[in-house]
Order: structure tokens, then sequence, then C-alpha cells
């Protein structure tokens, strides 16, 4: 009997059990839609998702290329020079002889930068937060939020300049001793960069704790001080400490303005006024040179990314992390 | 010390407070006055016309952007499409297609940690990558392909988040209708979502145009006196046109470096302002 002497009605009481390989095939031939259109979408329906799933796949090739590009070269720096001079030895020097290769020097650059930084940048932008959740009216929020978007949309060449032409010689009238490219004037402008991120990400962690809690203790007598600081702050903490921890991860990746303003210097000190190099400046110095492929020179900027990468995607997953896992739920 | 003293100090705390935060807020602003107060004192004399018509050259009174103008110009106008694209179709694939799960949850985490990926390793996987590994040198193209990577994240982020905020009715208003799921998509999700999401590709390219160190890592840093014919062609951009200038000891360059950040910054403002014009203009409420 075939199929499309049916009406849908019978059909559909047949079932899937009575619809055989031989009402399949006849429907076919037939081009009866009846069946065909309840198995088969249109071709845009099947091939559109496929190609969409592709393009959103392309960021996890992104990753897996950082990933791997990294480790192959890491692998390779490693096949010539061995892992515990890179890691006991206190001198970096592969761009001249005799070559040294600790990491020392490049991890106290970049960590006295970004611990400068944040002492700038983590107190003052907390302070911004506060102000504008917990006392700035409406207006005033709506005039300066804007204005600290344009402070982070500044290019960090841009601070770089700043750093260079400006800070360091306001530095260098109090501060004689102070060399031209030091490791204060780069940090500082690095503070300033990170403001606008602490400021907005705190911000909305605070606007976000309900009102209630904020007028509960008001109706207890508390002045405004003592909401924002005793409920406000510790209720929205993960989120503050969330964005503490991006800010410092976003301090430790700046490039330009310390290559800039820091100068070429690795060394271990702990004198922010003179000259240092962090790892992102190494990075830039290598790939301002005309290093041949295949050297070790060449291979050390991978190890150095290869660092750089780690501790910052460790710090990125902490924050969200601290996000997460501390959220107040209200 | 009675109650009554305790509220005079705690309301003195709280006003020393207020000014503290207050002073702390303004100190953002005012730093951001200073620093473009120093910029226009300085670079404000040597920005003409010239200035923007002249290849760089090595007497500063002679030097221009011309050639980073018209890179920074280049590289956008690949990048934009190419991030676009992807990021949009990434965007709808997460928000409308995609089920909760493990691969979902993977993409998703993954685009947030590719945010936080400093913008030099980003260049050392595009020298790796492009200009090396498939061969493309050091041209405007592989660049565009290293930045449209690095600023993929945040169009995907304020793509789904427009789309997201198309309210459900529309949608099944439109399978009421008898419409597909694409032709859904394409008809009334994506051109509800279309002004926010362009407002975020500004922002993005905002970004891109003054990113610096990606493209210092694939090798646009070197002395252009031409203007790129072709995607495969040697560049260079005005931050690096920039840095370049600063790096070098004599004041006049630093003032022509000065003139450059001018002009730079001239063209983030503008597409700022695009964005919050658009974003104004469009935004509808349902």
């Amino acid at each position: 009997m075939p199929s499309t002497l049916l009406s849908p009605n019978v059909q559909e009481k047949m079932g899937n059990v009575e619809r055989s390989a031989e009402v399949e095939e006849a429907a076919k031939s037939t081009g009866s839609s009846f069946v065909r259109r309840k198995k088969r979408l249109p071709l845009s329906e099947r091939v559109i998702p496929k190609i969409l799933l592709a393009c959103a796949l392309v960021s996890i090739f992104t990753t897996m290329g950082i990933v791997v590009t990294l480790l192959v070269e890491t692998v390779a720096f490693f096949q010539r020079v061995p892992l515990s001079a890179f890691l006991f030895d206190t001198k970096w020097t592969p761009l001249f002889q005799p070559q040294h290769f600790g990491i020392w020097p490049l991890l106290a650059g970049t960590f006295m930068v970004t611990i400068i930084a944040g002492a700038v940048a983590l107190p003052i932008g907390l302070a911004t937060a506060i102000f504008l959740s917990e006392y700035a009216s409406d207006r005033v929020r709506r005039v300066i939020k804007p204005i600290l978007e344009v402070l982070a949309g500044i290019p960090t060449v841009v601070y770089g300049y700043f750093a260079l032409t400006f800070v360091t010689p306001l530095i260098r009238a109090v501060l004689p001793e102070t060399g031209i490219f030091n490791a204060l004037s780069a940090s500082l402008v690095v503070g300033i960069m990170i403001l606008p991120m602490v400021a907005s990400l705190s911000e909305d962690a605070m606007v976000s704790v309900p009102r209630a809690m904020r007028e509960g203790a008001y109706a207890l007598g508390a002045t405004r001080l003592e909401v924002a600081l005793k409920v406000v702050v510790p209720a929205a903490l993960s989120g503050i400490i969330a964005s503490f921890v991006l800010a410092l991860s976003r301090a430790i990746g700046e490039t330009m303005i310390v290559t800039i303003a820091a100068g070429a210097t690795p060394k271990l000190t702990l004198n922010p006024l003179e000259s240092i190099q962090t790892m992102t400046a190494y990075i830039v110095q290598v790939s301002l040179g005309d290093t041949p492929h295949g050297t070790i020179e060449y291979y050390s900027i991978y190890v150095v990314g290869m660092t750089l990468f780690v501790v910052t995607l460790l710090m990125n997953l902490l924050a969200r992390w601290i996000a997460r896992r501390f959220r107040e739920a209200y | 010390m009675d109650a009554e003293k305790r509220l005079v100090v705690r309301k003195w705390a709280n006003r020393v407070a207020a000014g503290v935060f207050f002073l702390a807020t303004m100190l953002g602003i005012a730093v951001l006055v200073v620093l473009i107060g120093a910029i226009l004192r300085d670079g404000l004399p040597w920005l003409s016309w010239e200035f923007l018509t002249n290849f760089p050259s090595r007497i500063p009174e002679k030097a221009g952007i011309k050639s980073a103008l018209f890179g920074s110009l280049w590289l956008m106008a690949l990048t934009a499409p190419i991030a676009f694209v992807l990021g949009v179709a990434t965007a709808i694939y997460l928000e409308e297609y995609a089920k909760p799960g493990r691969l979902t949850r993977i993409i998703q985490t993954n685009i947030h940690n590719l945010a936080g990926v400093p913008s030099i390793v980003f260049g050392i996987l595009g020298l790796t990558l492009f200009v090396r590994g498939i061969g493309l040198g050091r041209s405007v193209l592989a660049g565009a392909l290293t930045m449209a990577l690095l600023v993929l994240p945040i169009i995907v982020v304020a793509a789904q988040e427009a789309i997201r905020a198309v309210p459900n009715s529309l949608r099944h208003a439109s399978y009421a209708l008898g419409a597909t799921r694409w032709q859904t998509i394409r008809r009334v999700v994506l051109p509800a979502a279309l002004p926010s999401i362009l407002t975020g590709t500004i922002l993005a390219m905002s970004r891109a145009i003054g990113e610096t160190a990606p493209l210092i890592m694939i090798g646009a840093l070197t002395f252009i006196a031409f203007v790129p014919t072709s995607p495969l062609d040697a560049f260079t951009v005005l931050p690096i046109q920039i840095f370049n200038w600063v790096s070098r000891p004599q004041e006049a360059f630093h003032h022509l470096a000065a003139a450059g950040i001018i002009v730079l910054l001239i063209v983030l403002l503008s597409m700022n302002l695009t964005a919050v014009l658009l974003r104004n203009t469009f935004q509808k409420r349902y």
C-alpha cells in the first residue's frame, strides 16, 4: 500500500513502527513531502549551526595555538639551556656574552612594577568606587563614569610618553639621583592605567549589593561611611578582590609603558629609582632587534612569554574563582 | 565617651571620608587633564597639514605620519570584518544554538580567559603562526589577523549581551508565524541586536587602533616611506610611529610623538563618540 494514498491521520495512527523502509522509499520517490519534512530541515537550518560552531571554535584554536606555540619553542629552549640555569641563575643576559638565563631579574622587575602600580591603583580605585556608588548623586556619576572610561581607553603608548616626558622629569626634580629610565615612573603610570579598571569593576560589585541592606543599616542610625565600610564593602568583597586581582594581572602584562619608561636593564634590585626590565619589555627588546630564527635569543622570548602567560592565566582564573566562590547570596 | 560626643565624631569621620573619597575620584580626572594638557602643549605647535601628508623622515621638521595613518586605516579595514564576522557568529552560536553542556562551557570560559591574555602574547602567536607559520611575512594581513584574534573576545561578549537583550516574545512571534530558527535569527534577532553589536565592535576597534605591542612583535616597526597597496605589503601604524619617535633621545622627536598622539586621540575620541551616538539613537525599549 503506497503511503501517499493514506490521509495524514491514518498515517499517524500507524505510528513509526509501522512505517517500513518500503514506505519511506515510496515517500521519497513520489516526492511526498509529508514524511520528509518531518525528518529533514531546510539546508540553512542544518548547515548554518555548523558554520557558527566552527566560528566559535576559532577562540578555542586561538588558545590552543598560543599554548602549543609557547610550549614547542620552550621545549626547544630547554634542550639547550638547563632548567636549573633558568631557575637558579641570578642574571639574565641572553643578548650578550657571557649569556645567563636566570629568569629572576625579569620577574623581580615585573613584580616591582606590579606592586607599586597596585599600591597606587587599588586604594584610589576602591575609594573612587565607594564615592561613585555610595556618595555621588546620579548626576555626578553620569559625568564622572564616562571620564573614567576615557582614561581606560587611552592607548598605553600614550601613557608611556606621559611617563617618560612628564612623570620622570617630575620625579627627577624631587629626587635628582633618579635615572632617566626608572621603575618608579613607569609603575606610577601603570597604576593610573589600571585605576579605571579597579574603580569600575569594584563599583559594579558594590552597586549590585541590594538597597535593603543599606537601608537596614541607615535605619539603625549608621552614617554613610559606616554603611559603606561595614555593609557594602564586606558584601561586595568577592567582586572587589576579583577586580584587584584582574587589575594586577593587567599590570603584569602591560608592555608599552614599561618598555618606554622603565628601561632595559634586567637586574635584581629593590630600588625603584633605577632602570629595570620587565618580562614584557624584554620580549619587545628582542623583537626590535633582528634576531635570527632558531637562535637561543630567539627561543628566549618564548620562554619569557610562557612565564608571562602562565602567571597571568593563573591570576585570571583566581579572579574568576574568587568572584564565584565567595559571592554572597542575598 | 558619651553617646552625643560619639555621634559628633562619627559624623565628622563621615565628612572627612567623603572628602577623601571625592579627592581620590578627582585624582583620576586630574591626571587625565594633566596628560591631555601636557600632550597638547608638546604637540600642538608641530601639528600641521604637512605633518599629516609627509612620510617619516630623519629630519624632524620634514617628518610626518602619512604611512602610519594609511597603515592604521588598512589594518582597521582588514581587522574589522574578520573580527566582526567571527565574533558575531560565535555569539549567535552560544546564545541561540548551543545547548548547555561541556563544549559550551569550555568555549565560554575560554573566551573569558582569552580576554585576560596579555596582548604581547597574541603578538608572539601572530609572529609564529601568521608571519612565519603560513608565510604571510610582516604584512598588513598578518597584523590584521593577529589583531582580529586579540579583539575577538570583546566583540563576542558585547554581541552576546546584545542578543540576550532581545526579548523572547519577538522570537516567539516569529516562530508563531512559521519562521525557522535561522530565519528568526536573521530577520528578527540580529536586526534588533545590531546597534548594540556595532557599538561593541567600534569599541573593540578603538582598542585595536591603539594597540602597539603585538604589532611590534610581528615586525611592523620598520622605516616605512610608502603607503601599502595590498594586504601583503609591509606597514606601520600610528602607535608604532609614536613609539618610534618616543624612543629617540632628541627632544624634537618627542614633539613629533606628541603631535602623533593628538591625531591618535582625535581618531579614538571620534570613534567613541560614534559608538555613544549609535547607542543613544538606536536604543530600543521593548
